[in-house]
């Protein structure tokens, strides 16, 4: 019995670029040293200019990605309008700390483009939003793949070197997670565009 | 269940929807993952009209260093600002909250905000809640009765003195300001005085470090210095910087999805009225 983090395992970062953000996430989801399936999503779309990444206890993602579709549409519906990547990210940490003492057991990621700007932030499970750095990391390979970040990030990347940076960094942590792997996957967006791609890595 | 969600919706507050399943997972022996807490050092000093604030800028998760350059001194009125440490999520929407309640009752009343005021509400918020709303707080601010400062514990206890400090950094702090706080300072070396006990937690302390930040309220206004000192900067650059070619990491798939460039307005469009 490890921690409630550790029982499914996964890691997702994200990276701000030039005009441009991009995400990654491992596509394993397993049941403490067991692996169950290899194609789990955990980078979300929220909107065209937003995308959520979200780790830790494979039900609260669901859940936590359902009440964020939810609280968007209804946004959408009420204010006719899409909603800004800021504002997306104070809902989130309010969210979050709505249940400051049941907390969901997620740390998310969200990525944003807002009038070109590009915007990052994240979370501990109760809404410390934390939206200085470049770069952020969550999951049980987080703390490895802050190590390979550290080493090849640059500031103001373009969106090639980005897709490049981010999926180096992403397979080069998860190789020294056991709880995360079997598959890559690397979001990037800019202003008109989001390029998925998925990534072969060590199958393990 | 419609109107049980109407009905939770419009209380606020709390969601404790989960507690009972959380309370289920632990007893079957899952561990938490840590909270962001802020470690740190912060300080007050009053000096000759006015109060100074000071803290330090690491936030930590565990042992891990999750923010090396966060933000611990929160506005909660033009005359009166708050320095946290503890749980950081607790801090900041707390502090966000109180802000928002004094702005409204600002505009209520039509009067300046008080440091009573605040220690009051403060106090009789977190002691219902026993401590588990994890803030440790150090309030300074000038108002109708001059300059004050006072620090509010987790618990919902409260103390005025003309020096402060708080968090895993306080006895450091309290060393440099025990032996060199006077009555009687100027602005100046109230900062500077501010500045040397936060280094002392820097320094000593494995909770705080990073920057210093630096709030000095007065009747003239607020000067808010955000890393006035910087002790670590990242001495060396990187001597062969990596330069990944395009297209170097082997792919199964690629998809593109192209749509149109955002639009993002402060105010939706008109609907349309159907008769």
């Amino acid at each position: 019995m490890s921690g409630i983090f550790e029982y499914n395992g996964g890691s997702i970062v994200g990276m701000k670029g030039k005009n441009c953000i991009a995400m990654a996430c491992d596509r394993r989801f397993g049941q403490q040293m067991s692996t169950i399936t290899t194609n789990y999503q955990k980078v979300f779309k929220i909107q065209d200019n937003i995308l959520l990444a979200l780790s830790g206890l494979n039900s609260d993602i669901h859940t936590f990605y359902a009440l964020m579709e939810k609280e968007i549409n209804l946004y959408n519906l009420k204010e006719n309008r899409k909603m800004k990547p800021t504002t997306f990210a104070n809902l989130v940490a309010s969210a979050l700390y709505e249940r400051r003492f049941g907390p969901f057991f997620v740390t998310p990621i969200v990525a944003g483009l807002e009038n070109g700007k590009p915007i990052l932030a994240t979370y501990d499970s109760i809404g410390c939003k934390s939206d200085l750095d470049d770069f952020q990391v969550g999951g049980t390979g987080g703390n490895y793949i802050y190590g390979a970040c550290e080493a090849f990030f640059k500031p103001d990347l373009s969106p090639e070197e980005l897709e490049e940076v981010i999926g180096q960094s992403l397979v080069s942590g998860c190789d020294r997670d056991s709880l995360s792997g079997w598959g890559g996957v690397v979001y990037v967006l800019t202003e008109q565009k989001l390029t998925v791609k998925i990534l072969k890595t060590k199958q393990t | 269940m419609q109107y049980l969600d109407n009905y939770l919706q419009s209380k606020g507050g709390y969601d404790y929807t989960n507690v009972k399943r959380n309370e289920l997972m632990k007893a079957q022996g899952f561990k938490e993952m840590p909270f962001t807490k802020t470690g740190t050092t912060i300080v007050g000093v009053i000096f000759d009209g006015g109060v100074v604030m000071a803290a330090d800028t690491r936030a930590t998760a565990g042992s891990i260093v999750a923010d090396k350059n966060c933000e611990k001194l929160h506005p909660l009125a033009p005359n009166i600002w708050a320095a946290g440490a503890g749980t950081a999520a607790d801090l900041h929407h707390q502090c966000a909250h109180f802000n928002a309640k004094l702005k409204l009752q600002r505009l209520n009343l039509n009067r300046q905000s008080r440091v009573n005021e605040v220690i009051t509400k403060l106090t009789t918020k977190l002691f219902p809640y026993r401590g588990h709303i994890g803030v440790a707080l150090i309030i300074g601010g000038i108002d109708s009765n001059g300059p004050q400062l006072a620090s509010v514990s987790p618990h919902g206890n409260y103390v005025y003195h003309p020096f402060q400090s708080m968090g895993s950094g306080s006895l450091a702090a309290l060393g440099i300001l025990e032996a060199k706080f006077q009555d009687g300072l100027t602005k100046q070396q109230a900062i500077d005085l501010a500045i040397e006990a936060i280094e002392a937690g820097i320094f000593h302390d494995m909770g705080s470090g990073s920057n210093v930040d630096v709030v000095a309220i007065t009747k003239e206004g607020v000067d808010y210095r955000r890393n006035i000192r910087q002790y670590n900067a990242k001495s060396h650059q990187k001597q062969i910087p990596y330069q990944f070619p395009a297209n170097n990491t082997p792919a199964l798939r690629k998809f593109e999805f192209n749509f149109e460039k955002q639009e993002l307005s402060e105010v939706g469009q008109e609907m349309e009225i159907v008769e």
